[in-house]
Formats: structure tokens, C-alpha cells, sequence
């Protein structure tokens, strides 16, 4: 099964900072291949790496992906617009709403729809909640990946019990929203959503107070997570790494303040940045998001104005666009999430891509991983943020 | 085997407990569920959400989730098979010991659900594996998969312990292995398993 | 940001036959890309991410396009000399007509890449090169070594499309099976047949599942 008999896979023969370097095994020179998944206790879903070990040292890592490989770009092309719309839900299935805003913007730039104040104020406030519980629950893997079996996980999946209300309150589905139109969103949240999502809010930031109490001094974590799995800025860049990961290892880059899309400008918010690039940046960048985010829900629940969700010019139902291309991205909790349409004026994308962040983030995974422990490789497998549905599609 | 009723609750009053051996057996053995730790898509998400606080799969003596098939009884299918994936499924599934039961959770893992038309998607577990109990929805709330267990744990308190029905660990000549697919240069072969699955006729 | 004109001219001043056309987006999107010769490519990828101004370091999307050989009708004005009778004297007079007319497009794959720049905070600009054709001449050069980012995405690609990276240093499949055989992205993949049961067939799935049964009602047969 394993793949290291295909000669291409060995990367001795390239040239190139940008590779991962090589490292020879020690003493007797004997090395274990490891098949680590696709069923593995620590391994996000259906994920393998073939690992090669000099003794716990990892000398050479192989992600291995397609196990959760569901077709989305073909599936896509057989489908009308609209119906591309739910199995967005479906490709990170811990954020459907920010893929659905990320689909709805490829179409809207594709065939030049408006989005009323409203819907934008709306749009902001799902994807904040969403990047809440997204990192929450992130922080809470990890820490069962390090041995905190449940506790943190518990408590994060407490509070994503209660956004998954609101979700549900408003859209009908817990997590698979399917919540988002061209040109809008699908129905009106009532003033009483609006307050109870106050509430909630509220609540929210006792609960990073405390997880930060619990997390961020602790021991372990610190021993485990700092100096390990570092990631220069030069070669994140390089190889296109985004987001929470990127900004650990100090990549300014945050498509909210760069591509200014949406509303994002309005609200005041810091996109925080690491130093070292290790897991530890990892956890704390994302603990400061979830902060920022907070700030930024509060403000925008603040100015929620009045007015239509949905523009009056969109047509969700049979829209065809005119012949051209476009490419939309969005700052998802785990990147960059891109969508590239090409429309030849059918009912149905001719070509329909998603740019998946956390596939393209495990480009570096064995650069990390290299002269580490195998218990370390789990532990940044774990901080990378994967969701095989997005991974493989 | 079958006891009075009316005795038995009379006797209970006078604080003697009656029962049959199957009973008893059964009992045990549907309070210790032993799930094993095994997610392959979007229903592992609402899987995670049952075992935690608000739900409490532990409730059902299932909280004991195990990442290896051998200590496993239960296989939760949360999620879409692909080609990809099934024959590792089946081998899970040939790992386990018995009593071994398989839930299939959510449209996926039943039918392909809204990826039956891709190429890579398995159309339903159940063309290579025997499945016990079938959850619908996409994905199924966390109370679908309570009263999914609830359906399981009721199964096997039903179960004679003789007679052709009995339960597969007690019974020689059940089969244990099930034929693993092969990845072969378009689809799997065989695309089922036609012990297992015969193709449902269709009423119109 | 420099325009895509602007850009043009650059990558054609740096790198000397680059063949370098632009290729127009009619779309509201307005994202205009850029046609690379396959030959140069990595030449002017190099210049495009090393450039000072247009310094695109950040490589994000890479993905295949599959377009198939075509037929476009083309309306075209043809001048002609007909013979007509004008005041009753037949004359020989110039006429320009509108014909259509059908010409073949060969198809050819197409590898698309959005390029961003994280130092500038600029993008996106939009490269593309294309095969020869869709059967034999699927390669094109890797831009991997340029940007890592590629890697995976260009495994992608040629595991879906069958698009052959030159220069890629892992050029494996990379979301099938290694023994899978198509690529089951491009147009005229067929599905394999596993349609023995469809509970609520409709259009396509139902031809497909009626082919089916008939398959296996003459395989009963020929037994
Ligand atoms: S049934 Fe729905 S929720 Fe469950 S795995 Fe399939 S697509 Fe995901």
C-alpha cells in the first residue's frame, strides 16, 4: 500500500528552497514506514499520512487524501446555481454559513448583483458566530489531541450548542444552513433573533475568559505546543498557506482588511499576529480572533438596519448568468475560501472550482512535521484546522 | 423461557427478582454498547455533538467510544463512503469482534444521499456490509441517533439466545468475513456484495 | 495595480517570447487573464513573482479547465460578385452577404492560476496556458518550484483532468486510487455503472439505469 516505491515521490533530486529538506537516518540507518489512517484515532475524519520514522523521529511524511473525495466540482457542473447552494454547506461542514457567503459572492461578481445593507449586516454576523465556534471547537480538538480527553471539547461544543440555536432558530437546520442568496440572504431574522443573539454574545465572552483561564497559562500545552511544528513566513507565502496559520508565522494577511469585501470596513477590528509560527501561535492567534470577532459582532448588532434582505434585481431561482468568469474569496475560519465559475450563459456553472484552505494549507505539513516526535505530527495535524470534507471535496 | 408476568412483578414486590437467563444476558449487553471512534464525514460532526453535554450518549451506556475496532461493538457509518474509503470500511467492519452491530447515520452512509451521482460515492453501506438500523436525515439531529440506539438496544434485548434468530456471536456457522472490495481501474469490484445486498424491487 | 495591459507589456519586455496574449473576461467580474505560451511559462512566472511592483508571491487557486472540441458558428460578411438584372441589363454587381459559417475548434485543457501578492496586498492577476490538445499533448510546464502553494493543486489537476506537469517533483494522483484508470473531470467522463437501483430516477439517471437493466436482461439471456 505504500506509496513510497513511485520514485517521484522521493525529493533529493530538486533543487529549490521551497522543498522540504531531506533528512538521513541515524545509527543503523533503519526506517519504519507508518500507514498512520485513513481510520485513526487522531487523524480529523478519514485522513492518512504515510509517515517514515528513524526511531520516534519522523524523517518523512506523505499526506495521502481522497478518502472523502465526494465529487463536489462534478456535481456542481450538472446543477443549476441554486442547487450549488446546499453542498456548499457540506464542504466545511463546521462553517456552512461562511461557504455559503463565499459561493453566493462568486455568483453575485459573476453576474453583478447587489447586496442590500441589510443582508451585509447579516452576512457578518453568521460568519463571526461561525468563526466563534469554528475556533473554539479547533482549540478544543487540540486539546484532546494533546490528552485533555473531553474536558475542552465539552466546553467548547457547550457554547457551539448555543450558536447552533440561533442557526437553527433562523435558517431551520443546525448546520447545514443553506441560508444564503445572490444578492441577499433567505428570510428575515425577527427583532426577537436579534436580541437573543445579544444575549448570546453576551455570554460568549465569559466563556473565552474562561477557556483562556483553563488553556492558555497551562503547562502541558505550553511544553507541548511551543517550538514545535514552526513554519517560516517566506515559505507559508510560497506555499500559499492562509489564514489563522499564515498569521502565526506573521503573515499580514487578512482578506477581511485586504479584498475589503462585504462590510468589514465599517467595524473596527485587529488581525493578530505571530512571531514564531509554532503550534502555540497557532492557538493564540486563534484565541485573539475569536475575540476580535466578538467585537466585531457586537458592533454589527448594533447597526443592523432596516430594509429588503434580498435585491431586488436577483433571481435565485433559474439565474443565468452571462458568459464570463469569476473568482470570489473570502476570509473563512480556516482561509482562504475561494470560488472560480466559469458560466458559458447556461443555468449551470460550466466549470465550478473551490479553492479549499485547509487542503492547500497541508502543503507544508511535512516541512513541519520533519525532525519532530510522531506524537508531535499528530499535534500539528491538529493545529494545521483540517475538515476532510473540504480537503478532498 | 417465558415467565408470568403477574408473578414476576407479585415476586418482585416480596423482594425476589425473577428472570430468565436471556434476559439478564441481553440486558448486559445492550447497556454496554461499545461504539467505536470512527467518523468519515459531516454526521460524525452531530456524532460528536450526542456524546457531548447536552445530549449525553452516555446516558445509554455508549459514552465509551473505542479507537479500535477489536474492543468495538458498534460501527456508526457517520457519514458518505466513498470508493475510496469502502473497502477500509469492511475491513473495519471484519475487524470487529462479535456481537457487532452497524448503525448507518445519515442519507450518505444509507444511500449515497446528495452525492449519489458522483463517481467516487458509494450508493449505500449497505451493498457490502449488513446493516441493523438506518437513520435518515442530512444530517440526522442528535435525537435521531438517541432513538437510533434506543431502536438498536431494543433489538437486542429481543434477540433469542437459540433458534435460527440468535445473535451471530452464538451462532458457528455465521458468516464472519465479508469479501473486501477491490479498487480497480474504473469502480470497485464487485460493486456489491451480493450476499449481503440484493437489488430492492421497486413498486410503482 | 498595474492594468493587464500594462502587465503584458512587462512580462513581454522581461522575458523575451513570452507569448503573452490577454484574454478578455466579458463578465461584471471583469477579471481579465492573462494566455502564457507554454514554452516560457516558467520564465514568466519566475519574472511575476520576483518583480519588484507586481511582486505576486502568493499563488491561491490552481485549477483545470476542460473544453472540448467545438463547433462555432460564425457570422461572417462575404463579398461576392453575383449577376443581376438591374433596369433590365444584366450586370455584374459586388453584394456583401452574411454567412454562417461553421468552423471546428480543436479543444484543448486549460490550467488556470489566480496569483495574489501578499507584499502589496494586490490581485488578482489571472494566468493561464493550454494544452495542444486533449489526448496526447496534455503537457504543461509546472510552475511547483515557483510556487509551492502549486503542489498539491497541480497533483490535482493532473488526477482530474490528466493535465501532465513537467517538472513537477511528486506528480502522482492525488484524490483516486492510484489504479483508477480516467479523469473523471473532463466532459466525456462516463460514470461508471453502478445503477442497479434508483429508487426516483429522472432524466439522465434514468436512461442510465434503464441501459443498465437491459444490460443485465441480456446477460440473463445470453446464459
Ligand atoms: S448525510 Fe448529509 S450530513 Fe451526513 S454525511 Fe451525508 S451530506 Fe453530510
Amino acid at each position: 500500500m505504500s506509496s513510497w516505491t513511485l520514485q517521484q515521490s522521493t525529493n533529493e533530486h530538486l533543487a529549490g528552497w521551497n522543498r522540504p529538506q531531506v533528512i538521513k537516518p541515524e545509527g543503523d540507518g533503519e526506517v519504519l514506514e507508518v500507514s498512520m489512517g485513513p481510520h485513526h484515532p487522531s487523524t480529523h475524519g478519514v485522513f492518512r499520512m504515510d509517515v517514515k520514522l528513524d526511531g520516534e523521529k519522523v524523517i518523512g511524511l506523505k499526506p495521502v487524501f481522497g478518502y472523502l473525495h465526494r465529487n463536489h466540482e462534478q456535481l456542481g457542473e450538472k446543477l443549476s446555481y441554486l442547487a450549488i447552494m446546499p453542498y456548499t454547506d457540506r464542504l466545511d461542514y463546521f462553517c456552512s454559513l461562511s461557504n455559503n457567503w463565499g459561493y453566493a459572492m462568486a455568483v453575485e461578481k459573476l453576474a453583478g448583483l447587489e447586496v442590500p445593507e441589510r443582508a451585509d449586516h447579516l452576512r457578518v454576523i453568521l460568519a463571526e458566530l461561525t468563526r466563534f465556534q469554528n475556533h473554539a471547537s479547533w482549540i478544543g480538538f487540540l486539546a484532546q489531541e494533546m490528552g485533555a480527553s473531553g474536558t475542552p471539547l465539552m466546553y467548547a461544543f457547550r457554547e457551539r450548542e448555543k450558536i447552533l440555536d440561533l442557526f437553527e432558530e433562523l435558517t431551520g437546520s443546525r448546520m447545514m444552513c443553506n441560508y444564503m442568496r445572490f444578492g441577499g440572504c433567505r428570510v428575515d431574522p425577527t427583532a426577537e433573533w436579534l436580541s437573543e443573539t445579544r444575549k448570546v454574545v453576551q455570554g460568549l465572552h465569559k466563556f473565552v475568559d474562561e477557556f483562556e483561564n483553563l488553556l492558555t497559562g497551562n503547562e502541558i500545552l505550553m511544553s507541548r505546543t511551543q517550538g514545535v511544528g514552526v513554519l517560516s513566513h517566506d515559505l507559508a507565502v510560497n506555499a500559499s498557506v492562509s489564514g489563522p496559520m499564515a498569521r502565526a508565522s506573521g503573515v499580514n494577511y487578512d482578506i477581511r482588511k485586504v479584498d475589503h469585501y462585504g462590510i468589514y470596513d465599517r467595524f473596527n477590528f485587529r488581525v493578530p499576529l505571530g512571531e514564531h509560527g509554532d503550534i502555540y501561535d497557532r492557538y493564540m492567534v486563534r484565541v485573539l480572533e475569536i475575540r476580535e470577532s466578538l467585537s466585531i459582532l457586537e458592533q454589527a448588532l448594533k447597526s443592523v438596519p432596516g430594509g429588503p434582505i434580498l435585491d431586488p434585481k436577483a433571481k435565485s431561482r433559474g439565474i443565468r448568468p452571462k458568459a464570463g468568469e469569476a473568482y470570489g474569496r473570502i476570509e473563512a475560519p480556516k482561509g482562504e475560501l475561494g470560488f472560480y465559475l466559469i458560466s458559458d450563459g447556461a443555468g449551470s456553472p460550466y466549470r465550478y472550482r473551490i479553492r479549499p484552505p485547509s487542503f492547500i494549507n497541508l502543503t507544508v505539513l511535512e516541512d513541519m512535521c520533519l525532525g519532530h516526535n510522531v506524537a508531535d505530527a499528530i499535534l500539528i495535524l491538529g493545529s494545521v484546522d483540517i475538515v476532510l470534507g473540504e480537503v478532498d471535496r | 423461557m417465558a415467565i408470568d408476568q403477574e408473578l414476576k412483578i407479585e415476586m418482585g414486590k416480596q423482594g425476589v427478582v425473577v428472570t430468565t437467563l436471556q434476559e439478564l444476558y441481553n440486558w448486559g449487553r445492550k447497556s454496554s454498547v461499545w461504539p467505536m471512534q470512527f467518523g468519515l464525514a459531516c454526521c460524525a460532526i452531530e456524532m460528536i455533538a450526542t456524546t457531548m453535554a447536552r445530549y449525553d450518549l452516555a446516558r445509554f451506556g455508549a459514552e465509551v467510544f473505542r479507537p479500535s475496532p477489536r474492543q468495538a461493538d458498534l460501527m456508526i457509518i457517520s457519514g458518505t463512503v466513498t470508493k475510496k474509503m469502502a473497502p477500509q470500511v469492511v475491513r473495519l467492519y471484519n475487524q470487529m469482534g462479535e456481537p457487532r452491530y452497524v448503525i448507518a447515520m445519515g442519507a450518505c452512509a444509507i444511500s449515497g444521499g446528495p452525492f449519489k451521482q458522483g463517481y467516487n460515492v458509494l450508493k449505500g453501506i449497505d451493498r457490502y456490509i449488513p446493516v441493523d438500523v438506518h437513520i435518515p436525515g442530512c444530517p440526522p439531529r442528535p435525537e435521531a441517533l438517541l432513538q437510533a440506539f434506543i431502536t438498536l438496544q431494543n433489538k437486542i434485548q429481543a434477540q433469542p439466545l437459540t433458534g435460527p434468530n440468535r445473535p451471530r456471536h452464538l451462532d458457528a456457522e455465521a458468516q464472519g468475513e465479508f469479501p473486501v472490495p477491490v479498487q480497480g481501474e474504473h469502480d470497485l469490484e464487485p460493486t456489491s456484495n451480493p450476499g449481503v445486498w440484493t437489488v430492492p424491487v421497486v413498486i410503482r | 495595480m498595474k492594468t493587464i495591459e500594462e502587465i503584458q507589456a512587462a512580462i513581454e519586455a522581461a522575458v523575451p517570447g513570452g507569448e503573452v496574449t490577454i484574454v478578455m473576461n466579458p463578465s461584471p467580474a471583469a477579471q481579465h487573464s492573462l494566455l502564457v505560451g507554454a514554452g516560457k511559462a516558467v520564465a514568466v512566472a519566475k519574472f511575476l513573482r520576483d518583480d519588484a511592483e507586481l511582486a505576486l508571491d502568493f499563488c491561491s487557486n490552481v485549477t483545470g479547465v476542460d473544453w472540448l472540441d467545438r463547433e462555432i458558428a460564425e457570422k461572417v460578411k462575404v463579398t461576392k460578385t453575383v449577376t443581376k438584372t438591374v433596369d433590365g441589363v444584366e450586370q455584374q454587381v459586388e453584394e456583401t452577404v452574411e454567412e454562417t459559417v461553421k468552423r471546428a475548434v480543436p479543444g484543448y485543457l486549460e490550467c488556470v492560476y489566480h496569483l495574489y501578492s501578499v507584499a502589496k496586498k494586490h490581485g488578482p492577476v489571472v494566468i493561464r496556458m493550454r494544452t495542444a490538445n486533449r489526448s496526447d499533448m496534455v503537457e504543461l510546464p509546472s510552475l511547483t518550484p515557483i510556487w509551492r502553494g502549486a503542489e498539491f493543486q497541480e497533483r490535482e489537476v493532473f488526477d482530474l483532468y490528466g493535465i501532465v506537469f513537467t517538472g513537477h517533483p511528486d506528480l502522482r494522483r492525488i484524490l483516486m486510487w492510484d489504479e483508477f484508470k480516467d479523469h473523471p473531470m473532463r466532459k466525456d467522463y462516463v460514470l461508471p455503472d453502478d445503477f442497479e437501483y434508483e429508487p426516483t430516477p429522472h432524466d439522465d439517471v434514468l436512461k442510465r439505469a434503464e441501459a443498465h437493466r437491459a444490460d443485465v436482461a441480456q446477460e440473463g439471456a445470453a446464459q
